[in-house]
């Protein structure tokens, strides 16, 4: 039978297999791949608007020190033992930065571009049943929930949440004397193994379940994404679990892993054998953080791939060179990692080869780029709301990408390192950049969850205020940073502090001091932005449109031939590949595109 | 729609699908071990001449249990083999050997800790004189057991001392010490054979340092443990599945033969690994 034909009676009744189950074996415990991807999707979102808003607390600070933060303040004061008073404390915005990060990359990014996206769409494009160990899907959600609670719980415990910052550096992360630390290191213990769990899964899925006939350069852009992405959860997260347990035994058992000779906290030498090296903390961070920031940023190029695709009505331009880019991401990553550590006097040799590694990366990022930028050139372009948020992708990761040269040159990066303009480097890539393609994603891929449509005049209204907001936030940060605005103090830092006191020189200027009003109110604003997508989620879930086909987008990929939403199982019929995944507008052919399922004439 | 390839193989790929996964297991286990191995070599080279301890473990029994160790590799595959040739009672005798060499192993490896958990490193403001075969010579660092109120304490500390307001306790001092060479310590310790304990009495006050030989010792000690415990914890695991596929699991080789010798495949694969770990672990641990 052929895909496309599905119509409107198919929507919605198709009856499972098997007996119904239970709510609790249906929801809770599923080992349903696209059950476990909403489960992913919907607590990553839960985490994505948290981290937002303590980063919101975070910027009233920086914008109106030491005052009362609104709305939030009574339960700072409540809630808090740092909060006393409704005032982000220098304890309390120590904590709220760690957790910002900590939750942003750990909790929300990677669960949601990797986890729930991967997990709900990789088995349907490769037209596989479901992930090849749904049990060990399950578990992997599981941990990640234990992650989360750990995480979560931390802020209410004496002392608070960690406060040394998403990266942890020792000797700070155990001379702080609370149990936050201790926290967030079982937290990123259960949040690792839950990635390591779920990556076996992908590759296993991938190399295994691929349906008759979908060779490997057949696969969807977006699998080849998610398949890289997978590899360096493997392979570079356990290091990171080793690190978190040689930490968790300085702060717990006493021993000097980390922790130098001689090192003295609050004034007194402290009573340890010493002998560490806090260097080794930072590469064995960094080994896991460099390739961490592809897995943030390689599934939101696939997702792009996939819409540009769909909404250009052409083949993707280049798909061997994307393919072949990102598998050169994947290797480079791993060799990258010591450009985040040019200021620890690690040495100029080391530096210089970091430096050099570095540059090379930044070629198969931008051959991607360059190859979804021509994708463009002369297609007939839908512009509807994943379109238009893939589009804004590929000029912000743009800026993202190109700022990051400049940090990659350890001359440069001397200025640069520490400052607000590393912060507008990465949250250009991950904001405006991965999160947008998430969004589409999300756009894109509803019809297919629900069989109903989000509103477009909605999604419209989020997209153009998203897009404005994201960049009155952190375009500003470039300039402040490159004033010499440093990252991460409660009270801003010494230029911050020195503008505060005009008989002294050195500090930030005016205008660079009158940007924290326009960043702040720019966050306020965007968070506004969010409030018509949440809405629109939930009452298009309701009462969106209705989709006469399986096929809404009119799309080549494997997952839109599935009935909708797609039942326990995914496919009606075990589906035989005949062609390449982008074929649209192929000459000759009855409509402009012919699903990867279509047998040659 | 079943999922494939669960049993059989793939016809293109060659493996079952727990065969990858397995193997993708064991990658990132590499990952997290190489990276401990890593800190160890980082750890050592960067340690200030004179205070990474050496010889401080026990060579026999560590060799012993490394033979445990190979034994059971032996014996799983051979219950493997025989599983394949039909010969079910075979199987389960070869692993219930594995299971006995694991826990063989665990129990050694057991006493081995508790040794050291009541042996102390003694660091002091000022050096005192002990008898070193028929010289006597002046020393600051001292290796030996502690004796207080007829006790062999454990886990004790400099904090312990003022804790428990110990003013004095007996220290039998071990004939060598790490900043030795292996030569020397051959050497004293061929003198001291034989010949009583020499106790000496340590006033707490005159203590700069005391550990007993746990993780916060030296950052030697520290990787010690770290690895070693992590390795024993891949042991327990190991074991487990081992026994949960031999016992209650083994109903399957009557329904679904096929199937269940893949799990036996599996969980040798991972046994084979975790001891390939400690092959690392003897050398690089007790006799280097
Ligand atoms: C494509 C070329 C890129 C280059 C050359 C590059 C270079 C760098 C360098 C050298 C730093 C360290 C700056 C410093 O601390 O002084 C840095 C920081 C960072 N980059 Fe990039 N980057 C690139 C792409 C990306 C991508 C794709 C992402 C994520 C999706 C990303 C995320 C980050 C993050 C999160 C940090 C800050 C980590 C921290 O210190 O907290 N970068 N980048
Ligand atoms: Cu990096």
């Amino acid at each position: 039978m052929q895909a496309t034909t599905h119509t409107a009676p198919h929507v919605g009744d198709h009856k499972p297999h098997h007996e119904e189950p239970g709510f609790w074996s249906k929801y809770i415990f599923s080992t349903d791949h696209k059950i476990i991807g909403i489960q992913y999707g919907v607590t990553a979102l839960a985490f994505l608007l948290f981290g937002f808003c303590l980063m919101l607390c975070m910027r009233w600070q920086i914008a109106h020190p030491n005052q009362v933060v609104p709305l939030v303040g009574p339960l700072l004061d409540k809630f808090l033992e740092d909060g006393k008073g409704g005032i982000m404390t220098a304890n309390l915005y120590n904590s709220f930065g760690a957790m910002h990060g900590t939750i942003m990359v750990f909790l929300a990014i990677v669960p949601l571009a990797f986890a729930a996206f991967g997990n709900y769409v990789v088995p349907l494009q490769i037209g596989a049943p479901d992930m090849a160990f749904p049990r060990v899907n399950m578990a992997s959600y599981q941990f990640y929930v234990l992650g989360g609670i750990v995480m979560f719980v931390s802020f209410f415990i004496p002392g608070g949440a960690a406060q040394a910052g998403w990266t942890s550096y020792s000797p700070l992360a155990t001379s702080i004397a609370t149990h936050g630390q201790a926290f967030w290191l079982i937290g990123m213990v259960c949040l690792i193994n839950s990635s390591l769990l779920g990556a076996v899964n992908f590759i296993a899925t991938i190399i295994q379940l691929r349906a008759p006939g979908m060779t490997w350069m057949r696969l969807p852009f977006f699998v080849w994404a998610q398949f890289v992405t997978a590899f360096l959860l493997l392979l570079a997260f356990p290091p990171l679990e080793a690190a978190g347990v040689m930490q968790l035994a300085d702060n717990l058992l006493g021993t000097s892993f980390f922790l130098p000779t001689g090192l003295a906290v609050g004034g007194k030498l402290a009573d340890i054998s010493g002998g560490g090296s806090p260097l080794l903390w930072q590469h064995l961070f960094w080994f896991l953080g460099h390739p961490e920031v592809y897995v943030l940023i390689l599934p939101g190029m696939g997702i792009v791939a996939e819409v540009i695709a769909n909404n250009t009505r052409k083949p993707l331009w280049g798909y061997k060179s994307l393919v072949y880019s990102v598998l050169a991401i994947g290797f480079l990553s791993f060799i990258v990692w010591a450009h985040h550590m040019y200021l620890t006097g690690m040495g100029t040799k080391i530096s210089a080869f970091f430096q050099t590694t570095t540059m090379i990366i930044s070629i198969p990022s931008v051959i991607i780029l360059t190859c979804l930028f021509i994708s463009l050139w002369g297609g007939s372009i839908r512009f509807n709301t994943p379109m238009l948020f893939a589009l804004a992708f590929l000029p912000m990761f743009g800026i993202g990408g190109l700022t990051g040269l400049p940090l990659g040159f350890a001359a440069a990066d001397l200025h640069l390192h520490d400052t607000y303009y590393v912060i507008a480097h990465f949250h250009y890539v991950v904001a405006p950049g991965t999160i947008f393609a998430l969004f589409a994603g999300i756009y894109y891929w509803f019809p297919k969850m629900t069989g109903r449509m989000m509103n477009e005049f909605w999604g419209k209204v989020h997209f153009w205020g998203s897009f404005i907001f994201m960049n009155v936030v952190f375009q500003p940060m470039f300039f402040q940073g490159m004033q010499g605005m440093i990252r991460r103090m409660a009270d801003g830092g010494l230029n911050y502090t020195s503008a505060l006191h005009p008989e002294t020189i050195g500090g930030l200027s005016q205008t660079m001091m009158s940007l924290h009003t326009v960043i702040l109110w720019g966050a306020v604003g965007l968070g506004l932005c969010q409030i018509p997508f949440i809405i629109n989620v939930f009452a298009s879930m309701k009462s969106g449109r209705k989709i006469t086909s399986d096929n809404p987008w009119n799309a080549t990929t494997l997952e839109w031939q599935t009935p909708t939403p797609p039942p326990h199982g995914n496919f009606e019929h075990a589906p035989t590949i005949h062609r390449d995944p982008y074929d649209y507008s192929v000459p000759g052919a009855a409509q402009d595109f012919t699903p990867q399922n279509q047998a040659k004439p | 729609m079943d999922i494939p390839y669960t049993v059989q193989t793939r016809p293109d790929t060659g493996i079952y699908n727990a065969k990858v996964g397995v193997w993708l297991f064991l990658a990132s286990e590499v990952m997290l071990f190489g990276a401990l191995f890593s800190s160890y070599i980082l750890l050592r080279v960067g340690a200030a001449t004179g205070t990474w301890p050496h010889g401080l473990l026990n060579i026999p029994i560590g060799t012993f249990n490394t033979a445990v160790l190979i034994t059971s590799s032996v014996t799983v595959v051979l219950s493997w083999a025989s599983l394949k040739l039909g010969n079910f009672g075979r199987y389960k005798l070869y692993q219930a050997i594995t299971l006995l060499c694991a826990l063989g192993f665990l129990g050694i490896k057991s006493y081995e800790y508790r040794e050291k958990f009541s042996h102390y490193e003694v660091w002091l403001k000022t050096p005192v004189i002990v008898k070193h075969g028929t010289e006597e010579i002046k020393v600051d660092r001292l290796l030996g057991h502690i004796e207080h109120d007829g006790h062999h304490p454990f886990f004790w500390t400099t904090q312990t001392l003022t804790d428990k307001k110990v003013a004095s306790f007996k220290l039998l001092p071990d004939p060598v010490h790490y900043t030795m060479t292996s030569k020397e310590m051959a050497h004293a310790r061929a003198e001291a054979a034989g010949k009583p304990h020499e106790e000496i009495e340590i006033k707490s006050a005159d203590v700069k340092r005391l550990s007993a030989f746990v993780p916060g010792h030296s950052t030697y000690f520290a990787v010690y443990f770290t690895l070693t415990a992590l390795h024993a914890l891949h042991v327990l695991c190991g074991a487990a599945v081992i026994f949960y596929i031999w016992g209650p699991g083994a109903k399957m080789w009557q329904t679904d033969p096929e199937r269940y010798i893949n799990r036996v495949e599996i969980s040798g694969l991972f046994w084979h690994f975790v001891d390939l770990v400690w092959i690392f672990l003897f050398p690089v641990l007790y006799l280097l």
